[in-house]
Order: structure tokens, then sequence, then C-alpha cells
């Protein structure tokens, strides 16, 4: 599945200082259920979002039109639970390309990374500044650089520099993905089968 | 020169590495891939968006469970949307000539229940599925983990995943389970020392007395559950009791080929000497019976006990303190006599033949409380089919409990079994996310044992005061 380029984003953020937040909270499995890759945005934290007659509920940070942007910012070990890659889409479906938090679950960090949305892992204490930063301005941008593997609070001017494997670093710069490797060594995989033991 | 000493783990994925990419991830061969409904359809797409075929169909295995209904499964399918999923796998399966076992097959049931049971899970393999309690299957000495859609697209065209080697982790139990102590209670146990993220990173073998002693029934169940605290899977060594497990079933290596195979599962264990990159010990007499309070696996503790003040729980306060709103429960209350609505034993953590022998142990002679539902959910036919075998059905007929068939249940509520909007729930199930059972549902996981006694008394009841 093809996806946009990420190079270097600036932009405002969407404070969501839950920790654990599951892939069940980020897309509900009642909304799995479609057989093509579309309007997940719509249901993204559904039941977080919406009362159960569909009202928004007020106090929920995508309801506040005073924070948009295409960063979320979140709690530790965001994206636990469920591999359903429904959560990662729906994400970037609702206008998200970057998600920063001081730690994620695996298979969402893996998902992310293969749909085109950039996990980014900061400290504890770089996650409380950008929450500050939020608190005292909604509009706070904050620029997240791929190649320099930064994150900046515009500000302030306060950065920090996070990891990414060069590999996936490359793939998500120029908007590859790891099918496209795959199907260039179909004979080294098929000659490995053939030895399999299984 | 003596070889350096290999982690059973190791061993595994080592054997599988089709190729290292510098400073990326290894290009990892899979020898089983499972398949349902809810996370097949996409990746089917997009090999058709990309012109690719399916590179070995003969390691695919497709079978519906997530949207079943668990009643009157011969009519067709009421919701639209599930139906239109469970008709995409069966219509990818023909087109791309994929073993299918659809609603209505003799041997449709929970992927992580009828893979093993079919003899399609062995020692040494590679797993994966598009499903996070893939996990399970490490019970055999499997490497077998959850991946995303992108991921099954990807091993469906070339058999492989692009996957970083992750750390080593051992957790050994040792010591005897005390008296009504399930592998449930072990698992829970675990991750409620560890909690949700405590092994993120790593792949986890389980070592010990407690895992030796276990039945393979057992072992899937704590494996199933390694993703609960993280962990990318868990695994634990292949031994006597597998091979037991393993020897006969349908798909299983006969003749021959067994004996080769069995010559090689003998070499897969952890080497003496072998570096783990964490390790944890733990003391079987410190587990009790277990339940959790809160809204994620690791807020588990001993059934007797109170619920952790926030001050002790760590992590943030005001997420715990969500969390204990959602659940109405308040730091510091006791568990047991709360009031419980549903009861659900099933789902790819309890929904064996051992885990229905247990709770069959409870109810018998005995009757369910009337204000409790209860969904009885066989984790496959054969499961089915060995209930009515063994006289557990005529145990929970007597008891006031119905049968239903199998699927994935109300453990995640894709299908019609939702738990109502605050009503309480004890689950055998492997999560308590908010909403997991439905919306506004609140679940308590728990063994076969404290849901048995919680359906007979109608509030949460150390099993261990039902036990002769």
């Amino acid at each position: 599945m093809a996806y946009d380029k990420f190079t270097i984003l600036k932009s405002s953020a969407v404070p969501l200082p839950i920790e654990n937040v599951d892939t069940d909270q980020i897309i509900p499995a009642r909304f799995l259920k479609a057989t093509e890759r579309k309007g997940f945005g719509d249901n993204l934290f559904r039941d977080w979002r919406y009362n159960p007659d569909n009202s928004p509920k007020q106090d929920f940070v995508l309801n506040n039109p005073i924070y948009s942007g295409k960063i979320l910012v979140a709690g530790k070990n965001f994206g636990s639970g469920s591999s359903r890659e429904h959560a990662a889409w729906a994400i970037y479906d609702y206008g998200f390309r970057c998600v920063v938090s001081s730690f994620f679950a695996d298979i969402f960090k893996g998902n992310s990374l293969n749909i085109g949305i950039l996990p980014v892992q900061v400290s504890p204490a770089f996650l409380d500044k950008i929450f500050t930063a939020i608190e005292a301005d909604p509009k706070a941008e904050i620029v997240v650089d791929l190649p320099a593997q930064t994150i900046t609070i515009a500000a302030t001017g306060e950065q920090e520099s996070f990891d990414i494997n060069s590999y996936k670093k490359h793939n998500l710069t120029n908007g590859f993905d790891d099918i496209d490797y795959l199907q260039a060594m179909k004979g080294e995989i098929a000659e490995f089968a053939s030895k399999s033991m299984y | 020169m003596s070889k350096v000493p290999a982690t059973l783990f190791d061993k595994v994925w080592d054997s599988h590495v089709v190729r290292k990419i510098q400073d990326g991830p290894d290009v990892f061969f899979i020898d089983r891939h499972f398949i349902h409904e809810v996370t097949s359809p996409v990746a089917f797409l997009g090999l058709e968006n990309r012109g690719l075929k399916v590179m070995f169909s003969e390691r695919t295995f497709a079978t519906a469970d997530h949207n079943t209904p668990t009643i009157n499964q011969h009519l067709p399918v009421q919701d639209p949307l599930s139906a239109n999923q469970l008709k995409a796998l069966e219509t990818n399966s023909a087109k791309y000539g994929i073993s299918h076992w659809g609603l209505g097959n003799p041997k449709n049931g929970i992927v992580h229940v009828v893979g093993p049971e079919n003899g399609i899970t062995l020692p040494g393999m590679t797993i994966v599925c598009g499903d996070s309690h893939t996990s399970t299957h490490g019970a055999f000495g499997a490497i077998a983990f959850g991946i995303g859609t992108s991921e099954v697209e990807m091993v469906l065209s070339s058999q492989c995943i692009m996957q970083p080697k992750p750390k080593k982790m051992r957790i050994n139990v040792n010591g005897q389970l005390g008296k009504g102590v399930t592998p449930k209670d072990v698992t829970l146990y675990i991750i409620s020392r560890l909690t949700t993220a405590g092994a993120t990173g790593y792949f986890v073998e389980y070592a010990g007395e407690v895992f030796r002693n276990m039945s393979m029934e057992g072992r899937m169940t704590v494996c199933n559950m390694s993703i609960e605290m993280g962990a990318r899977g868990g695994m634990i060594a292949p031994d006597e009791t597998t091979f037991a497990y393993i020897k006969g079933r349908e798909k299983a290596p006969k003749g021959e080929a067994w004996d080769k195979a069995l010559a090689y599962w003998k070499t897969l264990k952890t080497d003496e000497g072998a570096a783990f990159d964490a390790e944890f010990t733990y003391d079987a007499a410190d587990i009790e019976p277990m339940i959790t309070y809160g809204t994620n696996p690791g807020m588990g503790m001993g059934i007797t006990r109170h619920i952790p003040l926030a001050a002790e729980a760590g992590g943030s306060k005001s997420s715990y303190e969500k969390s204990l709103d959602y659940m109405g429960f308040h730091e510091n209350d006791s568990m047991l006599g709360k009031k419980v609505d549903y009861v659900f034993i099933g789902s790819c953590t309890n929904g064996r033949i051992e885990d229905f022998r247990a709770f069959a142990s409870i109810i018998k002679g005995r009757k369910k409380a009337d204000h409790v539902t209860a969904w009885i959910v066989p984790g496959s036919h054969i499961v089915e089919q060995q209930i009515k075998d063994e006289g557990i059905l005529d145990i929970l007929t007597e008891a006031g409990f119905q049968l239903r068939q199998p699927g994935c249940s109300a453990c995640l509520a894709m299908n019609d079994d939702k738990i109502p909007a605050g009503k309480y729930a004890v689950s055998t199930s492997n999560r308590n996310f908010e909403g997991r059972q439905g919306p506004g549902a609140r679940t308590m996981l728990a063994s076969p044992l404290v849901a048995a006694a919680a359906a007979v008394t109608g509030v949460v009841t150390d099993p261990r005061e039902l036990i002769a």
C-alpha cells in the first residue's frame, strides 16, 4: 500500500495524556468488518469520542476545536493489545502522520511504519515538555525531522533525537515498502523454502 | 572449538533467516501462515492491486472465527458486514488454493485452537497470523507471533516478513502450584508483576518445574497471553508431553517422517550457559487464583486481596483512576462478593477441553445462579465433541447451562455475543480493555475455576472454597 513520503513534518499536535492506550480504544472490534481499507478515521477512538447516541463527547480531545494537527502525542505504552493494523489505518485516515509517546507496543509500532506513520519515541521528560508546551499554547508547533532524527518544540527550541532503524527510515523517506523488497528476492526465498524441514 | 551456547529461541530464529540486512531487519521465513476473515481481506486486495500471487498456498490455512455466531450456525449469518467478510475469506481461499475451514466445516474453530489440535503446529516452526494471540503456538517450541495486515500481504506474496530479531527473556516459575491454581493464574500473576509493557521488545522462554509439569493446554494458555505483557511471543521447549500431544494428529508427521522430526525436536532446548537479555524467577507457592480489577491485563491480583491504592499501583494516577472509574470499583475494595452478571468461558486462551473439564469440576452437582447469564463456547468443533463425549455436557445441562457453538464470541464481541454496558463479566478470555466485550462492558479476567465459582454463586468467589 503506497503512502505519502515522510521527511520533515511541522505541525501543531493533539494531546492524549493517557497511558496504556490499547488498540481496542483506537478502533473497537465492531468496526473491523470492512473488506477494504477506507473510512476507518470516522471511528478512531469511537467510544471515547462519541456517546452511545452518536453525539460527540465534548470532553474528548478530538472534539475540542482548539486542538488540531498531524501529530498525536500520547502517554506511555501506546498501541498495546490487538495486532489489528486497522488501528494504524484509523490514525492515518483521520489525518495523523506521526504519533509521539514515551513507549510504544511492538506490533503497533511495526504496523505504523509499514503504512507510513512515524512513531517517535521520546524520553518521559521530553514527553512532559511537549504536553506542557501544548497546554501553554494549543497551536504550539512541533517539528519532526526524520532525516535528522530529531523532534523539536518550535517555541522553546527544546529538542531530542529519536531512534529509527535505517532500513525503515529509508523506506519512509522514499515511500517504499517491504513487499517491493521481498518481491525482488523471490528466487532466494524459493531456494530457502526447498531446503526447509516443513 | 566449542559452539557458543544458544537459546531455544536463537536456534529456531537463526535457522529461518533467509537474508540479514545490514542495520535492518532480518528477512524471516515463515513455515505456517494462519489467516482469518478480519485481517486478511485488505491483504488479498493488496495482492490483486499489485498483480501478485500467493507464493506457497500449501503453507497457508484459513479458518473463520472472529465474526461467527455461536448459535444457529447452520443459518445464514445475519450481520451483512460479517457475512461479507466470511464470504471474502471463502472466495479468496478458493481463488488462491488455500485450505479453508469455514462455518459448518467439522474442523472449524478458533485459529489458535484448530492449528494445534490438527497437528499443523509443530516444534521448531515459525508461525504467524494477523492476530496477536498467535503467540499461543509457542507452547510447542515454535516461534509464533501476531502480525499486521501489511505483513499478511507480505507472507502471502513471499512467505517472509521483515523482522528485527527481538531480545530474549526467560521467565522461570519453580515449585508446585497450590490447590485451585491453574495455568491462567500463572500467566495473570506474571503479567501483574511485569505490567502490560514489561516484556515489550522481548521474546519470552518459559522455563522451570511449573511449565515442565503443565499440560499442553495449560502451556497454550500461558503462551497465548505473552502478548499481554508486551512480548512478541512466548515459547516452551518441546518435551515428551509435547510429542505425546502431537502424535497421531491428522497433519502430524507419520512413520519415518515422525522419527526424523522427533530427532530434530529433541535438539530444541536452551543450551546450558546460554545468555538472556533479561530473566525473572517466581515461586509457584506465591500464586493464588487471580482476578483482574482494572482495564488492562496487568491489573490483576490474588482473588483474596484488595484493589491496590493508586499510590502503590505505579503509572499515572489519572490513568489509574480512569480505569477504576470505568469498572465502577474503588481503591482498597475487596473483589470477593462483587456481583457478577455474565460468565464467559471460551476463547483462544481458555476454550480447550481441559478448561471445560475444570469448569465442570466445580459445576457438578450445583446449579447456575439465577441472575447470571453464562456463555459457554468451545474453541472448536473437536472440543465441542469432546465436551459431549466426556459427559461434561450432561453436567452443564443439569446445572442449567447451555452449550454454544465454537468461535471467538464474547472475547472481542465482533459477533452478537456482547456484554451489555455497565454489566460485570467474569471472563476466561485474554483482555479486559474498555469495551472489549461490548461498549461499556466491565470485564474481570480469571481462570475457568473462578468463572465456574462465579457462575454458581453469582458473585466473585474463591474457587478453593468450592473444591472438595
